[in-house]
């Protein structure tokens, strides 16, 4: 019997139906993965099956080994063996590792927490999944990826059976992936089930054992990996075939619009260089890749140039042959820059606010006169950036927090495409997008090179950088290791510079 | 479907004015009528101007992620001054009007200053300046009560326009009522945006007209509209002005809704939270010289616990304390509903004590309504 069924799921919001009629069928011990374009219901339907939109607030049965489960909150999914680990991180950063493990269901005696009993169990679960970590460390303590995998340890501490990871991989380096996968098999091999949500095709086609596809908040196909190919499930994706997924061409136009020298930026608060000694030119119309591990400071690079930091530069820097001297991203934004930042709920939406006013949001100057607003004119700018970026959105007046997030994604980068950016500086541009979106990402920065406009792109994702750059700078430990041309540039030649600098080091 | 999208989001404003409504048909039940008396509502309406003036400001302050503790000491401070500059170095009423706001704005822009470029949280500035504030009044005064004020110092509190100007100011509401709504629909159709239904929008004009028709009439029964009244009602005018159509407007609701992208999008948080406390700092004088005027005197207790009626009425009108969220018409709403409550239980013979009781649990209660429509 098949360990969850979901049959005839139909899940409505105010003005879109998520989920159409959803079929959903796992057998126990099997990874099985879920693809689908942004917006095509994944997030919607992990989250029926999880609790968070109680029974009720959709039509449809869950039925897990063969009973019908009417969750009323999550905690009644996690009792049915069901856990949900969530695209953003849902830990307490100055709680320990234990502490969050066992949140909400810590071993007590007689009412009172047991510490020991807690510590020598949390680390049990880390030995497990291969963290070999004390768990009285706080969580704020640790990189992005041990924090995935205490997240799973989370997960299993809970017992369940059925664990459901959306996108867990959208912030992981490729040596984290790799860790992530083996775990995977592992728990493979325990009998544990496994729903794998993730826009990385390669990843998918490795590790599960089913792909179901979903588009447009319809189940369209459920198939055995063997039986299938990347490109048939991205065909079954968009309904249609997608040729040349990085379609590169050179835009390069022989003028410097920018030059950096022995620039390095010192935090105020911290007096810690974050930025040391970086050099490099940029030309107009050029696409300049910075490869490099999680924490190489590629962020901060591009932070600090955008003047997201506070704190002192050394060096300097011109912008089109005038000297720019770093403020504050107002500043910035004046001198040409435009900074699409990696966390876009965090830095890149007020998500709160509506889909006109996140994209107007750094060009107000220009749907003003006066300091007034002239809403007209701000509508019909979004508009236009709008079907540009080709948003799927029920109205310009949606709260941007419904969106799904690869249309979060394209509202960002319309927001900066408005300002008029002579250097667009792009920091995981494609996270958590999916196949066709990217590619219209990539389309996008050919128009954008094609009309002069230099474009810095940090990426993690090897293929995109080397698909796409026509030269690519490594960094490690905040610095440049190296500097690649397309030609030089492979994987090996990549994560050689981007090691290499901590072995220089040491 | 877009329809129903729209009326959904208006279910909030229409709770507080229902909510209005239930708390004017009890209390004019439980008064016999009195309640709603010409008399009385003047008398309420010039009660809610100086909470009403607060809460304007406060609205602002909220969204923009920060509180201000201190406009209650703030209020009798600025209030004070105006008085000893009249009475005891006898300064005619228009200069003394002008230092007087002039010292809210300094006072606005020191707490500002230590809020947005000291980083020091505005709960401890202002729980500070709500002490300091209070102790300067008393300091300065002497702890006596300082009056009588001039006649023309009076008018601002005391006085009723003449029905003239009151009529006329109502047809010209009503007016631009409609032309706005008028032009609205217009504006929507051809930009393509989700429209009401002409009943609705139209129905919303026709009835808010209706309302400040009757509330004029009602008021020139008795002596014509009260002068605080229209203050309260051209400050808050242009304040909704500024946070719809002004980028200094969309900058506050930016920075409350996520100050870290915000500020990445080059929108300077610190001077527009100073410029916030700014604001405050004169809406509170404003609203000293209004209470001042009223009681014909300054005293050293003026305006004690109003920071805590003014947040109080913010949030009843639906700003969420986490900032972000939140209109000044909802705010005036929570003011009005505060002041009523009051007016209402003291002509009831209720007990002080009462009042406090029932405010506090309206409070709690109007929040727990808003989270629990949101979580639908
Ligand atoms: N709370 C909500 N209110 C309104 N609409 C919503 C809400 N949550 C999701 N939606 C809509 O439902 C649809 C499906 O969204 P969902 O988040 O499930 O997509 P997804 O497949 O997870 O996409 P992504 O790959 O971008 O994460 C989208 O059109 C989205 O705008
Ligand atoms: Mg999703």
């Amino acid at each position: 019997m098949a360990i969850l069924e979901m049959k005839n799921i139909t899940k409505e919001f105010p003005g879109v139906k998520a989920l159409n009629n959803v079929t959903f069928k796992v057998e126990r011990g099997e990874i099985h993965s879920l693809c689908g374009e942004n917006g095509a219901g994944k997030s919607t339907l992990m989250k029926v099956l999880s609790g968070v939109y109680p029974h009720g607030t959709y039509e449809g049965d869950i039925l897990i080994e063969g009973k019908e489960q009417q969750f009323a909150e999550i905690k009644d999914s996690e009792l049915a063996g069901v856990t949900i680990i969530y695209q953003e991180l849902a830990l307490v950063q100055e709680m320990s590792i234990a502490e969050n493990i066992f949140l909400n269901n810590e071993p007590k005696k007689a009412g009172i927490i047991n510490w020991e009993e807690m510590y020598k169990e949390a680390n049990q679960w880390l030995t497990k999944i291969g963290l070999h970590i004390e768990s009285n460390l706080k969580i704020s303590s640790l990189g992005v990826g041990q924090q995935q995998l205490v997240e799973i340890a989370k997960a299993l501490a809970k017992n369940a059976e059925i664990i459901i990871m959306d996108e867990p991989t959208a912030a992981l380096a490729e040596g984290e992936v790799e860790i992530l996968i083996e775990i995977l098999e592992q728990l493979r091999e325990d009998g544990i089930t496994v729903i794998y949500i993730s826009h990385k095709l390669k990843e998918v086609m490795r590790i599960s054992d089913k792909v179901t596809v979903l588009r447009d908040g319809e189940s369209i196909a459920t198939k055995d990996i063997k039986e299938i190919t990347e490109n048939d499930i991205i065909s079954l994706m968009v309904g249609r075939e997608l040729n040349d997924l990085f379609p590169y061409v050179n835009n390069i136009i022989e003028e410097k619009v920018m030059e950096v020298k022995d620039f390095s930026f010192i935090l105020q608060q911290a007096k810690k260089e974050v930025t040391s000694g970086i050099n490099f030119e940029l030309k107009k119309g050029e696409v300049l890749g910075i490869g490099g591990l999680m924490g190489a400071g590629r962020t901060e690079l591009a932070m600090s140039l955008f003047g997201g930091y506070e704190g002192t530069m050394k060096g300097s820097i011109s912008i089109d042959g005038k000297d720019y001297s770093i403020k504050g991203p107002k500043e910035a934004i004046k001198a040409g820059l435009a900074y699409v930042s990696e966390d876009r709920k965090k830095f890149g939406l007020v998500l709160g606010m509506d889909v006109t006013k996140n994209t107007t949001m750094a060009s107000l100057n220009q749907v003003s006169s006066l300091s007034f607003l002239n809403h007209e004119k701000e509508i019909i700018e979004t508009e236009n950036y709008n079907s540009k970026m080709r948003v799927k959105t029920p109205s310009l007046e949606t709260k941007v927090l419904t969106l799904s997030g690869g249309n979060q994604q394209k509202v960002v980068l319309s927001k900066w495409l408005m300002s008029g950016p002579k250097i667009l500086i792009l920091d995981e541009p494609t996270r958590g997008i999916d196949v066709g979106a990217k590619q219209e990402i990539y389309k996008l920065i050919n128009e954008l090179t094609a009309q002069g406009v230099a474009i810095i792109m940090i990426s993690s994702e090897l293929p995109e950088l080397l698909g796409m750059s026509d030269r690519i700078l490594v960094m490690a430990e905040n610095r440049i290791t190296g500097e690649l041309t397309r030609e030089e540039a492979n994987q090996e030649s990549i994560l050689k510079l981007a090691t290499g600098g901590e072995i220089n080091e040491k | 479907m877009k329809n129903k999208l729209s009326f959904k989001m208006d279910v909030r404003a229409y709770t507080l004015i229902f909510a209005l409504i239930a708390i004017f048909v009890i209390f004019a039940l439980m008064t016999n009528g009195d309640f709603v008396s010409s008399r009385n509502l003047a008398n309420l309406s010039r009660q809610m101007t100086v909470i009403g003036l607060l809460a304007v400001g406060m609205t602002l302050i909220i969204v923009a992620g920060h509180i201000d503790l201190s406009v209650g000491s703030l209020l009798g401070l600025t209030g004070g001054i105006a008085a000893i500059l009249q009475v005891w170095y006898g300064w005619s009423t228009f200069p003394v009007i002008v230092v007087t706001i002039l010292a809210g704005i300094l006072l606005g822009m020191w707490q500002g200053w230590w809020v947005a470029y000291k980083g020091v949280p505005a709960f401890i500035v202002t729980l500070g300046g709500m002490m300091i504030f209070r102790g300067i009044l008393l300091g300065i005064s002497g702890g006596q009560t300082i009056a009588p004020m001039n006649d023309s110092f009076r008018v601002i509190g005391q006085a009723y326009l003449p029905y003239v100007i009151g009529y006329a100011l109502v047809a010209a509401f009503i007016i631009f009522t409609f032309i706005s709504a008028f032009k609205k629909r217009q504006k929507r159709k051809k930009l393509d945006l989700a429209l009401n239904s002409v009943y609705v929008d139209y129905g919303i004009a026709a009835a808010s007209s209706l309302a400040i028709l009757f509330l004029v009439y009602m008021l020139s029964r008795y002596q014509g509209v009260p002068v605080p009244l229209l203050i309260l009602l051209v400050v808050a005018a242009v304040f909704i002005f500024i946070s719809k159509n002004t980028t200094f407007g969309r900058h506050i609701y930016a920075i409350g809704g996520n100050s870290e992208a915000a500020k990445l999008s080059g929108i300077n948080s610190k001077r527009n939270v100073m410029s916030v406390f700014i604001l405050m700092g004169g809406l509170a004088a404003i609203g000293g010289i209004v209470l001042t005027s009223r009681l014909n005197a300054g005293t050293v207790g003026a305006g004690q616990m109003y920071e805590l009626d003014a947040i109080a009425a913010v949030v009843i009108g639906g700003t969420s304390l986490m900032g972000g969220v939140g209109t000044i018409v909802g705010s005036i709403l929570g003011a009005l509903i505060m002041a009523s409550i009051d007016n209402g239980m003291s002509m009831m013979n209720v007990a002080p004590f009462w009042q406090y009781i029932v405010k506090g649990l309206i409070l709690i209660l109007a929040v727990y309504l808003d989270i629990s429509s949101k979580k639908k």
